[in-house]
């Protein structure tokens, strides 16, 4: 046995293993720290398959970010674990009818390979030799799936800007603190000095 | 068999398995952590000497010459203490949270080139790589914060939470301005090519390497690099997770003993982690400042922890300078004025280096 | 906005110019006193830790008069009299001193009329265990014993002003 071998065989029993936790576990958070850890393990399934940018940047933006936000969420939960298992039957054959589907084409694409082996060699964009996979990613993003990927790049854009009109407020009433401003003020413009003779005041 | 044998080899350089006598990966390493381990304690003192001499005190001057051996008496102390775990805590992840912390920041030294070709492991995205340990240090706050079951590390691991990922965003836009200029994610390449190309190289003077470092060139980013460094290590005056005027000691209220030794280790050689990633993206790495003899005797890697220190002295001085921010205002200027400046300066630099066609163009892929 | 605002704030001119302070205090001598090597001054009239005096001649001061006990606020002080056995004069049998309690107001030093009870110039007797605390007449006749010396000096120094 190899050593690559060797660990794609732990990374991917225990990338199995901490999504199942992800589902058994009975505390939310413990489910999140189970989800990054199945996060970890497939960056080093990436990594073992030569692909170290997409490792990394799943590491950076899911385990990086995403995941914690997921976290930062479920803390903030006060979960009633009861009514959450309660809800468990009722919603189990709907989740059984999609694993079944997901399952059924992962062996149709598993199954290719088995019945024309020569399908795994033959990739859509083949990487030429000495280039690294950065650049590579690169190269076919900005030129073949360029419109695809700005696109997506614009319906995250407009996502954010619907999220951000529906919870933007601006309260009539209420007094803001404009930093730019208060750094801007000088006492020559909001105080003057009076000389008062005693005994008259102002 | 061969593989593993190999594998042993590369990890521990037994010529006995036949395979060569390369000084094994394990030995690197183990030096490499030692001497970490020294410098960060040296750095803590330095820390705290620095922060005295501002307030015009002495600071820690008992133990040992100049109190040099303070850090070292510090962490007998934690050692022999007793570690307190709370009795409501997630025990597992109140262990665990320290560990992840000082993990994670000594991981991140494997791809630093300390000197010409020293790095541990030299691969083809260490930037990357460091950006991706450095944005899982927040996970040792959160997890700390929340499985010690009590407010105010609760309180205070939210705001870590939070502010850490708000930052990320900005180094992220800061790394993306270097990595246009440099066109390889290896860091050995991007000290290279601030070695090979830039501003002394224009004027005809090559020798002047300090004015090819992009500080001058990139000098908006540097200090928002250097910014965003002190709010993502949560030093001063973003230390709003630890703000103890607010909330005790943030997420370490409840650690004491060797898990907060460990929590203490992490932060610092995570801040070392942002001096070393800034020594190499901003100040040419381990190349001298100027590339004439006296200055070419002195080993790269003693140039390499002195521009470490440089940094990190500025550092400390900002935690002597500046007050602590307001939640508020700390994301403020992380969202409207950092994250704008550094996308702005991202289109900036691509049309620049691609109307002029300047540019690193010898990188190894 | 001015424009002269936008310049400061890019060149961050603030933190240089708090930079170039801060600096400038970095170098400046240390006022510090280096305290376990060096000590400060300490005024004639300082109230420290508490000592029984005695004569010259090695007579204890101390007639048993009981105003120190009565004048303490914190009820401190507590002592026992009777006659001595060698001449039958009247003497302390027992002098117990709470220092938890002494809030080192120093009445018991204004009010005896023989300088016997005196709060010495002594600071530095921080002890591990409470029960070190509770002085008793020996304690108190041995610190006198230590620091007559500094407490005579201290009282001559005094003595002009009362």
């Amino acid at each position: 046995m190899t050593l690559p071998l060797f660990f794609f065989y732990v990374f991917s029993a225990v990338a199995i293993a901490s999504a199942a936790m992800v589902v058994a576990s009975r505390n939310p958070v413990h489910a999140v720290m189970f989800l990054i850890l199945a996060f970890f393990n497939a960056a080093g399934l990436f990594m073992l398959a030569g692909a170290e940018f997409l490792a990394l940047i799943l590491i950076v933006v899911y385990v990086g970010a995403v995941a914690v936000l997921f976290l930062f969420v479920v803390m903030m939960l006060d979960v009633d674990f009861a009514s959450l298992r309660s809800g468990m039957l009722q919603y189990a054959p709907i989740g059984v009818v999609v694993g079944i589907v997901l399952l059924l084409e992962l062996l149709l694409v598993a199954g290719s390979f088995v019945v024309s082996p020569e399908a795994a060699g033959s990739s859509a964009l083949p990487i030429s030799e000495g280039m690294d996979n950065t650049r590579a990613l690169g190269t076919v993003l900005y030129t073949r799936y360029v419109f695809l990927f700005q696109g997506a790049g614009a319906v995250l854009l407009v996502a954010m800007i619907g999220a951000i009109v529906l919870t933007l407020r601006h309260k009539p009433n209420v007094k803001r603190q404009d930093a730019i401003k208060q750094v801007a003020r000088r006492p020559s413009e909001t105080m003057q000095v009076v000389k008062v003779k005693s005994g008259q005041g102002l | 068999m061969d593989s593993i044998n190999s594998a042993l080899d590369y990890l521990l350089g037994i010529p006995i398995l036949g395979l060569g006598v390369q000084v094994g990966f394990i030995y690197k390493a183990l030096l490499l952590l030692v001497a970490l381990l020294i410098f960060t304690a040296f750095i803590l003192l330095a820390d705290r000497k620095i922060w005295a001499a501002v307030q015009i005190r002495r600071g820690p001057n008992v133990v040992g010459p100049f109190g040099l051996l303070q850090s070292f008496a510090d962490l007998l102390k934690f050692a022999l203490k007793e570690a307190v775990i709370p009795a409501g805590s997630d025990k597992v992840l109140f262990i665990l949270a320290p560990l992840i912390t000082a993990t994670l920041a000594l991981g991140g030294w494997a791809v630093v080139p300390v000197n010409d070709g020293w790095a541990m492991a030299d691969i083809n995205v260490g930037i990357l790589y460091i950006l991706g340990l450095s944005s899982l240090g927040v996970y040792g706050v959160i997890i700390g914060g929340w499985a010690s079951n009590s407010k105010y590390p609760f309180l205070g691991s939210l705001r870590s939470a939070a502010q850490m990922v708000s930052y990320e965003v900005s180094i992220g836009l800061v790394i993306i301005t270097v990595l246009l200029c440099v066109g390889s994610l290896n860091l050995n390449d991007i000290i290279r090519a601030q070695y090979e190309m830039g501003l002394a190289h224009m004027i005809g003077l090559p020798q002047l390497t300090f004015l090819n470092w992009f500080w001058l060139p990139l000098f908006p980013m540097f200090v928002v690099f250097y910014i965003s460094s002190l709010a993502e290590t949560n030093r001063p005056p973003f230390d709003l997770v630890e703000g103890e005027s607010e909330l005790v000691a943030g997420f370490m209220t409840e650690y004491s003993s060797t898990p907060y030794m460990l929590f203490m280790l992490g932060e610092y050689i995570s801040i070392l982690l942002m001096c070393a990633m800034a020594t190499i993206l901003f100040l040419g790495g381990w190349t001298a400042p100027i590339d004439l003899p006296p200055f070419t005797w002195i080993p790269g890697f003693i140039w390499f922890f002195l521009k470490l220190s440089m940094m990190f002295f500025m550092i400390a001085m900002a935690k002597a300078i500046v007050p602590r921010y307001r939640y508020d205002q700390l994301m403020r200027i992380g969202w409207k004025v950092f994250l704008p400046i550094s996308l702005i300066c991202v289109i900036i630099v691509a049309f620049v280096l691609q109307l002029t066609g300047w540019g690193w163009h010898g990188g190894t892929a | 906005m001015r424009a002269s605002q936008l310049v400061n704030t890019l060149i961050m001119r603030e933190f240089a110019k708090s930079f170039w302070l801060t600096m400038k205090y970095f170098f400046a001598p240390k006022p510090t006193i280096n305290y376990p090597f060096e000590k400060g001054q300490v005024s004639p009239r300082f109230r420290g830790e508490h000592a029984l005096r005695r004569y010259p001649n090695g007579e204890e001061r101390c007639i048993a008069c009981k105003l120190c006990e009565a004048v303490c606020p914190a009820q401190a002080i507590t002592i026992e009299a009777g006659p001595r056995q060698n001449d039958g004069t009247r003497r302390t049998v027992r002098y117990d001193l709470d220092m938890v309690k002494c809030i080192y107001c120093g009445f018991c030093q204004e009010a005896c009329p023989v300088d016997a009870i005196v709060e010495g110039p002594n600071f530095e007797f921080a002890t591990e265990t409470r029960e070190e605390l509770y002085f008793s007449k020996e304690k108190l006749l041995a610190n006198g014993d230590r620091w007559e010396r500094e407490i005579a000096a201290n009282l001559s120094a005094d003595a002009p002003y009362r």
